[in-house]
Order: C-alpha cells, then structure tokens, then sequence
C-alpha cells in the first residue's frame, strides 16, 4: 500500500477513536442534562419545599402529592438494612480470604464470590418472594412478609460480592511489615489482625463500604419485588416501603407523556443520581488515597 | 484459659461470616434448581406460552435475550474497544483525559434505571425509534460501555511495551501496530470482559421496562421496531403481575433456572479463556 494512504488510514482511525473517548463524556452529559431539564420542567409544576418537605407521594388523587420524602426514607431504609448486615459480614470474610484462608479454600471461595455477583437481580428478587417473604411473615407471625426487612436482606446478598473484592484488596495492601512488627512485640495473630490490619486497611474498607451502599441504593428490580410498594412514610424495618427505584419502575410505564406525573419521576431520578453519584465519588475518593498511600 | 475462649470466638466470628455468605448462595442455588428443574423439558425452551401463560414454553422470552444481547454486542463492543484503545495507546495524561476517565467511572455508577430512563428519552423518544427490541438493545448497551472500557483497557495494559516498539521500528503505522499486534495479543482478555458484561446485560431488567419490553407478543419479534419478551422481565412478570400468581409459579422457577444457567454459562466460558490465558503465559 502506498504511504500516503497508510498515513492517511492511520490519522483517520485516530480521530475515530479520539471521538469515543469524547462521546463517553457526552454521555455522562447527556443523562445530566436530560434529568436537569426534566426536573427543571417539573419544578415550573410543584414548588421545590414541598417537594422536598410533604410527606405524601400520592399523585394519582384528586390533591396530587409530589413529596419526595417518604420514597426518600424508604431508599435510606432499606439501604441501610442491607449495610448493617453486608459491611460486618462482608469485611470479616474479606479479612478470612486474605489472612486465614489456605490456597485451596480461597481458590473455592473466589468463584462462590463471582458466582454471587453474577445471579441476576430478578431471581433474588424473586427469591424474596417466594423464600424470604413467607420466612419473615412465620418469624414475625405477621400477615405479609414484603417489606423493608426483606428488601435489606436481599439487598446485603447484592452488595456482598463488591464489598468482599474491595475490602480484600484493601486489606491485602497493607505491608507485611507492619505485620511483622506487630507480632515481633509480642502480639497474637487475632491481635494483629484486629488492632493493626484492619485499622491500617480502614480507607479501602470506606470505599468498599461506599461502593457497596452505591449499588444497594440503585437497585431497582429486587426492592420492587420484595418490598410490598406502598407508597407511605414507614415506620420501621416491618413496614411496606417503596424506593426511589421502584416508584419509578411501576409509575414510569402508565404516565402520559410530558405530564407533571412524568416530569415528577425525572425529578426523583435526579435526586437519586446526586446521591448515587456523591457516594461512588466519596469511594473512589478512599480508593485513590489508598493507592497513593501504598504506592 | 481466656485466651483459647476468644480464640474459638475469634474464629467462629471470621469463619461464621463466611459461612454465611457462602450459605446465601447455596440456598439461592437449591431453593430454585430444586423447585425448578422438574419444569424443565425441552418442550418449556421450544414452546410458545399457551392458555394465558398458564402452561407453554418461553421461546419467544429465550429468543427476545438473545435479539437483545446481539444488539447489544454490535453497538457496545465495537465502541468499548475503540474508546479502550483511545485511552491506553493514544492519550497523552492531560485535562481532557482525566474527564473522560471521570466520566467513565460516574457512568459505571449509575443506576440501571436511570439508563432505562435515558433510553425512554433518546431513543423511544427523540430518535423515534418507538418501543421496541432496537430502543433497549441499545439501552444496554450504553449500560454495558463503561465495563466494556474499563475491562478492555486493563486487557490492553498488559501488553507488553516492547511489542508496540518492535512493530513501530518495523515502519508500522500506530494504527497497523494496534490492528496487527495489540489486538490480537489482546483478544482474549477483551474477550473475557466483553462475555461477562454481556451476561450481566441479559440478566437486567430495569433498562428495558421502558424501552420495549412487552408481557406477551403474539408470535416471535420478527424485526428491529417490534416489541419482545425477554427471560428476565418474563420471572418478574410471573411472579408478580400475571393474574394466577400461585399457579405459574413453576413456570416462574423454571425460568429462573433458564436464565441463572445462561449467566453462568456465559461465566464459565469467560473463566476458561482467563484460565487458558494464565496458563499459557
């Protein structure tokens, strides 16, 4: 092939692949912009303090009610559920894979972990139907078992595998020597592990905690299907809640277009992506300190 | 005395958690490969649903996953690998650089069904694509670029340095080297990325709800502006909105078997190119 057209290929296909790297970015755009200018249009609608101070999500009704408060405790819920019993049960089995485990039992229970992160949402939300659900309603003696409980447990099974991987890796980059140096003084091997790996380690544990708590909050099918949907302010783990997600997954289908109903769920979308995105920000923020402090 | 009790308490703490998480995925695994396999037949994979979705097979819902997935590889895979190689063979560390990595990892981060949103947006709307298997494969796809990029990226970045110079002194343009040389070297760890974000673009659910999905077409989607069933809105919609709930739960659990044996088919074939790969190196 003559150099000239050699050159000219290889210029052009530099180009194209320049112009992806900057679609990636107008993609991020894109999606900021769609939900601002939605949300712009709805709050024309509805004043912004009662979005954000009502209490009552009811827009089918006569009175129409935009607050976004009781989705909002319902998101908080059930994502904090799910944290309370996937960060203690999460770190320890970090630090049991990095520190304890001999080669063969890590080399069975890294696929149990990717196994985990690969079944889809929609069977375990299905599981809380069917399982989950009629388990809480028996211990409980309550009538039916979707509720915010459900939701959380479901929602720790989800967030476990990213916790797992991150925490390991946090706790495999602390240097041995600071091992070493602690039980050189005399302390035991739990010493060591409780009183200076997992402490050293505790940046990596933050952004694990926060990559974990980003996914439990903008899952949608499994919340959908095990946390009974009802639209009110819940007063605890054995209430129905109904997240951001879900609202929005059950609403969205039904609206017409351009309504202030369907400029109410962009709204609620946004308000879920400044969430979502402050707290995978805060967690790449401990990752980077990590590298840096053990580069 | 007190030292060998918090031993034991010590150990049943760390290996109790583990147990634990190893015990939710057993239990996910028996509950439905239990309760499900029985529904399994070659008549429930080849059958279109019949009486009301009572009794019948999921084909169109198997078929509907596959259109999507397709769709999806066309429009991600080509796109995550030319923005990968953009990154990691022509990017010099600069502002613009720095953005679209950014930009990259927030997307990676944002819920699925705010991509479901977006897509209701751009293309049902804007680009009047309508409802339809083209509109979510689509979807998808923007859903999948980010991991696509990311894992495509970490492919390219173990290839050593030394072969871009030997070709390059070889009189090779940089666009040959990539062509020729990276790529190839490359294959298989692109390769593992792209299957395992492709299994996890068939199990989603929240981007198609608006985008396309239907609860039953009469016949198979025949074409790219038609609506389609798909495995994982087809166990959501049995198990929540048909109107027998109790007695499709079979169907239900055998669907759940189809597509958990998708995903983590999907999952070994990755696995064995990585294994392979490892090997060989």
């Amino acid at each position: 092939m003559a150099k000239k057209k050699r050159e000219t290929i290889d210029l052009l296909f530099k180009l194209v692949f320049k112009a992806t790297g900057l679609i990636t970015i107008a993609l991020l755009g894109g999606i900021f912009m769609m939900l601002v200018y939605n949300s712009v249009s709805f709050f024309i609608d509805v004043r912004p303090i009662d979005f954000f101070t009502g209490s009552q999500w009811d827009p089918e009704s006569a009175k129409r009610k935009y607050s976004i408060a009781p989705l909002l405790v319902s998101t908080g819920l059930v994502a904090l559920g799910s944290m309370m019993i996937a960060v203690p049960l999460g770190i320890f089995t970090a630090a049991f894979l990095s520190e304890l485990a001999p080669r063969k039992v890590q080399a069975i229970l890294k696929p149990v972990i990717e196994m985990l992160a690969s079944i889809p949402s929609v069977a375990i939300g299905f599981l809380g139907i069917v399982l989950v659900g009629p388990a809480i309603a028996n211990v409980f003696g309550i009538q039916n078992g979707l509720n915010g409980l459900n939701g959380s447990l479901l929602l720790a099974v989800m967030a476990l595998p990213t916790i797992i991987t991150i925490s390991e890796d946090a706790i495999n980059a602390v240097p041995k020597s600071h091992r070493e140096a602690s039980l050189a003084l005399g302390a035991s091997k739990w010493e060591t592990l409780f009183k200076v790996t997992i402490p050293a380690a505790t940046p990596g544990l933050i952004a694990a905690v926060m990559l974990g708590l980003g996914r439990a909050l903008g899952e949608t099918m499994t919340v959908l299907m095990a946390t009974g949907n009802a639209s009110m302010m819940p007063n605890g783990f054995l209430d129905s809640v109904r997240t951001i997600t879900a609202t929005i997954a059950i609403e969205m289908g039904e609206v017409p277009y351009q309504t202030t109903h369907y400029f109410a769920l962009f709204a609620i979308a946004a308000v879920l992506f400044l969430i979502t995105l402050s707290i995978n920000l805060l967690g790449e923020h401990f990752v980077s300190r990590l590298r840096k402090f053990h580069a | 005395m007190i030292k060998k009790i918090s031993n034991a308490l010590n150990w049943i703490l760390i290996g109790g958690s583990t147990l634990i998480v190893c015990l939710f995925l057993g239990v996910i695994l028996f509950d439905i490969f239990s309760k499900g396999m029985s529904s399994l037949s070659w008549d429930f994979i080849s059958q279109y649903p019949k009486n009301g979705m009572t009794t019948g097979g999921i084909l169109p819902a198997i078929l509907g996953t596959l259109w999507l997935t397709i769709i999806t590889t066309i429009f991600a895979v080509p796109f995550g690998i030319a923005c990968a190689v953009y990154l990691n063979e022509y990017a010099k560390p600069s502002f613009i650089t720095t953005i679209i990595r950014a930009s990259i990892r927030n997307l990676s981060g944002i819920p699925s069904i705010i991509y479901g949103l977006f897509g209701l947006a751009l293309f049902v709307q804007a680009f009047h694509f309508g409802t339809s298997v083209l509109s979510a494969g689509l979807t998808l796809g923007l859903l999948s670029l980010p991991y696509i990029i990311t894992t495509t990226e970490e492919a390219l970045k173990r290839i050593p340095n030394s072969m871009r110079e030997a070709t390059l002194a070889l009189g090779a343009t940089q666009f040959e080297t990539i062509k020729d040389v990276v790529l190839p070297k490359a294959l298989p760890g692109i390769l593992t990325g792209v299957i395992l974000t492709l299994s996890r673009a068939a199990g989603e659910t929240a981007p198609i709800l608006f985008t396309g999905v239907a609860y039953y077409i009469n016949g198979l989607t025949t074409s790219l502006n038609q609506e389609f069933m798909a495995l994982p809105y087809h166990l959501y919609m049995l198990s929540t909105q048909h109107n027998a709930i109790e007695q499709v739960r079979p169907l239900a659990y055998g669907t759940a078997v189809v597509l958990i044996l998708l995903v983590f088919t999907l999952n070994l074939i990755a696995f064995y190119i990585r294994f392979k790969q490892r090997t060989q190196d």
